[in-house]
C-alpha cells in the first residue's frame, strides 16, 4: 500500500494572530510553525500501516522553501520520502489541484489528510482531492484499518459515530483518535539524523486557478469588561443570565 | 436564477440549523433581487421553510437516502442547483453538511468559503465575512467563480421570520452505484441527549474537577439548563470523559448562546474553539485564572460549593418561570 499523508504548516497553538500590509497578510514574525494536529494523527496512524502493515508512506506539502522543516520533522518521525510542491498555498482549492496531481502521478492507494488545517480552517481540501481524482472519502475519520483493496472506518457524527466500509483509492480527513494522544511521536535523535538522509523532492505546481481570495483580515472586537458575582450569591448570577444576557 | 439552501432534517423534522441557514439564505436572496428555493432530503414540513423565507421547496423522498451519504447527497444537491440554475448555494456547519460541502464545490466548481459570519459585504464582487485562525480572526473573501457555495457558521446569522409561500415540488434526483461507494454499516448515536453541535447551551468541566466520579454535578447542571455537556482537553485525554466531549481547537468548536466553563483554565487552544460562543460564565476558585478575562460573568469560588448551590437555584428558577 502506498500511502500520501498531507500536511499542513501551521502557526503553534500558542501563536499571536497579528497581520501586517495593512491586514492583507499574516505576521509570521517570532511564530512557530508546526505540523497541523490533525495531519500529526494521520501521520501516526500512517506510520502503523509501514510497521505492520509494510506500507510506504510519503508526505507531501504544498508552500514555499520555510515549510521544509516542518516536511523533515515528518520524515524523522518516519515517513520514507517528502515531497514539497513549490507554490504559494493561496487557497483551499488551488492546493488540492496540487495534491490531486501528486495522487495521481505517485498512484497512491490512500490519502491521509486532516479533517481541518487550524489556520485557515477551511476543512475542504480532502474532500476537493477526493472529489478531483474520483476516490472514496471519509470525514472527521476517527478510526481506519486496511484489508487488501478494502477500507473500514469509523468517523465522527454529530452526537455520536458511524462505522464505514469502502474501497482504495480513499481519501480521510482526520483527526484525533486516529490514534490515542499518548501515541503520538515525538522526532528521537536517530530518526532526526536519518531524516537528513532521506529524499525531499521539490515539484513544481501544476496549473489552477483559485476560486477564492482573501482580500484582508480583521480581529475580533476586544470584550468588555467581566462581571464578577459573589459566590454566596448565585441567584444573581441567573438573574444577569436570564434578565440581561436573555440566554436562559 | 434562485439561491438556493440545503435544508438539513432529522427524523422528518428540520433541524434548527437548516431554518438558520434558510433565513440566511433570504437576506442573500434579497441582497440580489431573487428568491429561495430549498431542498430538502426526507425532510420536514415545506411550510416551515416558507416561515424562513423559501418560495419554493424541492422535496427529495427516497428510501436509498435514509441515511446521510455525503457523495449521493452532494450529487442530489448539485443536480437541484444545476436544474435551478442557481448561483449562490448555502449549507450549514454541520458535521454531515462540512462533509459533503467540498465534494459539492467540485462538482459545481463553485468558490466555497467555510465558517461564513454574515451576509456578505457585496454580492459584486462577492464577499463574505469568515472566521480564521479558530475564531482568533476574520476574512474577507473574494468568492470569484460564477457558482458560490457557503458554509454557514452555527448561530452567526440566528433565525429570521420572513413568511412567504412556499410551494413544494417533488424532485427525483437520479443516483448511481458509485454514489453508494462509501457504505454506512452502522451508527452509534445517542438519543435523547443534547449534542455539542445543536446545544443553545453548553456546560463544560475542566481538570479542577479533580475526577471522573465528580461529573455527576455537571450532568445535573446541565440537565436542568436542557444543555450539552464537554470538558478540556486534558480531561478526555485522562479518560475522564469520552473524546466527543474535547472542545477547543484540535477539539469540537462551540458556538452555543451560553457556554458555562467549570475548573477549566482558559488556556489560548480551549478559548480558541469556543470564542464563538455568544456568553460565557466562568467558575474557577482562582481569581487569576485566565478565562475570567475571556469572560462575560465569573464567579470566583471552589466548583464543589458553587455549582451544587447553582443547580438548587435554577430548580427555582425554573419552577417560578415554568
Ligand atoms: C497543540 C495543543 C492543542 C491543544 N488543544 C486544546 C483544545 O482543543 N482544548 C483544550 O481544552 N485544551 C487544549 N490544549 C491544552 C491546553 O493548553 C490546556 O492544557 C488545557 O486546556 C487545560 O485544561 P484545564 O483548564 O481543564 O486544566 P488546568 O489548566 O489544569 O486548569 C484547571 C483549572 O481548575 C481550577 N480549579 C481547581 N480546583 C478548582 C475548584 N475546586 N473549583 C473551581 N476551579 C478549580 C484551577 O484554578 C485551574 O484554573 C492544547 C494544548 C496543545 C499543546
Ligand atoms: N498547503 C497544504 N499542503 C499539504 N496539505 C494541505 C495543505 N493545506 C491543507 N492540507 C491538508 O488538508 C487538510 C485540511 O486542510 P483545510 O482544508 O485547509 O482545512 C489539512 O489537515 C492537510 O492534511
Amino acid at each position: 500500500m502506498k500511502i500520501l499523508v498531507c500536511i499542513s504548516h501551521v502557526p503553534d497553538t500558542t501563536s499571536k494572530i497579528n497581520f501586517t500590509d495593512n491586514d492583507t497578510k499574516f505576521d509570521t514574525n517570532g511564530v512557530q510553525f508546526v505540523i497541523n494536529p490533525n495531519d500529526e494523527f494521520g501521520l501516526t496512524r500512517a506510520m502503523w500501516f509501514k510497521e505492520k502493515q509494510g506500507a510506504t508512506v510519503h508526505v507531501v506539502n504544498v508552500g514555499g522553501p520555510e515549510t521544509e522543516p516542518t516536511l523533515r520533522k515528518a520524515l524523522a518521525i518516519g515517513a520514507d520520502e517528502a515531497i514539497r510542491v513549490n507554490a504559494t498555498p493561496t487557497d483551499g482549492f488551488f492546493v488540492a489541484k496540487q495534491l490531486a496531481s501528486v495522487m495521481q502521478e505517485g498512484n497512491y492507494d490512500l490519502v491521509i489528510a486532516g479533517r481541518e488545517s487550524i489556520d485557515y480552517n477551511g476543512g475542504m481540501v480532502p474532500g476537493m482531492v477526493a472529489s478531483l481524482t474520483g476516490a472514496n472519502f471519509v470525514n472527521t475519520c476517527i478510526s481506519l484499518e486496511v484489508d487488501g483493496n478494502n477500507a473500514k472506518a469509523t468517523r465522527e457524527i454529530d452526537g455520536g459515530k458511524e462505522t464505514l466500509s469502502t474501497s482504495l483509492p480513499l481519501v480521510i480527513g482526520g483527526q484525533k483518535g486516529l490514534v490515542e494522544e499518548s501515541d503520538l511521536r515525538i522526532p528521537n535523535m536517530r530518526g532526526i539524523m536519518q531524516a537528513r538522509q532521506k529524499p525531499l523532492k521539490v515539484v513544481e505546481a501544476v496549473a489552477a486557478e483559485s476560486a477564492t481570495g482573501i482580500q484582508s483580515f480583521e480581529k475580533p472586537a476586544p470584550k468588555g469588561a467581566v462581571k464578577m458575582v459573589d459566590p454566596e450569591n448565585v441567584e444573581e448570577l441567573i438573574n444577569l443570565l436570564h434578565n440581561e444576557a436573555k440566554v436562559i | 436564477m434562485s439561491v438556493l439552501v440545503y435544508t438539513e432534517s432529522e427524523q422528518g423534522k428540520f433541524k434548527k440549523i437548516a431554518l438558520e441557514a434558510t433565513s440566511y439564505a433570504k437576506g442573500i436572496a434579497d441582497m440580489m433581487g431573487t428568491t429561495v428555493t430549498a431542498i430538502s432530503i426526507n425532510g420536514g414540513n415545506a411550510e416551515e421553510l416558507g416561515t424562513y423565507g423559501a418560495s419554493k421547496v424541492l422535496e427529495v423522498s427516497d428510501s436509498k437516502l435514509d441515511q446521510f451519504n455525503a457523495k449521493a447527497y452532494a450529487d442530489a444537491i448539485a443536480q437541484v442547483a444545476k436544474k435551478e440554475n442557481a448561483l449562490v448555494v448555502i449549507l450549514s456547519s454541520s458535521a454531515n453538511s462540512k462533509f459533503l460541502a467540498p465534494l459539492l464545490s467540485v462538482q459545481l466548481d463553485a468558490s466555497f468559503a467555510s465558517n461564513v459570519v454574515a451576509l456578505p459585504e457585496s454580492t459584486s464582487p462577492f464577499i463574505v465575512r469568515s472566521s480564521v485562525f479558530t475564531n482568533k480572526a476574520f476574512a474577507k473573501n473574494e468568492l470569484k467563480n460564477e457558482i458560490k457555495l457557503i458554509g454557514l457558521s452555527k448561530n452567526a446569522f440566528g433565525l429570521k421570520e420572513n413568511n412567504t409561500d412556499a410551494s413544494a415540488e417533488a424532485f427525483s434526483p437520479s443516483l448511481n452505484d458509485a454514489d453508494f461507494a462509501v457504505k454506512v454499516e452502522a451508527v452509534d448515536k445517542v438519543t435523547g441527549q443534547v449534542t455539542i453541535a445543536d446545544a443553545e447551551i453548553v456546560v463544560s468541566g475542566g481538570r479542577g474537577l479533580k475526577g471522573p466520579e465528580n461529573w455527576g454535578m455537571i450532568e445535573e447542571l446541565a440537565e436542568v439548563l436542557g444543555a450539552a455537556t464537554a470538558c478540556s482537553k486534558p480531561v478526555s485525554d485522562m479518560g475522564w470523559r469520552p473524546h466527543s466531549e474535547h472542545v477547543g481547537q484540535t477539539g469540537k468548536p462551540v458556538a452555543s448562546n451560553l457556554y458555562i466553563a467549570v475548573g477549566i483554565s482558559g488556556a489560548i487552544q480551549h478559548l480558541a474553539g469556543i470564542n464563538a460562543s455568544k456568553v460565557k460564565v466562568v467558575i474557577n476558585n482562582d481569581p487569576e485564572a485566565p478565562f475570567f478575562k475571556a469572560a462575560d460573568y465569573g464567579i470566583v469560588g471552589d466548583a464543589f460549593e458553587v455549582v451544587p448551590k447553582l443547580i438548587e437555584k435554577l430548580k427555582e428558577f425554573k419552577v417560578n418561570n415554568a
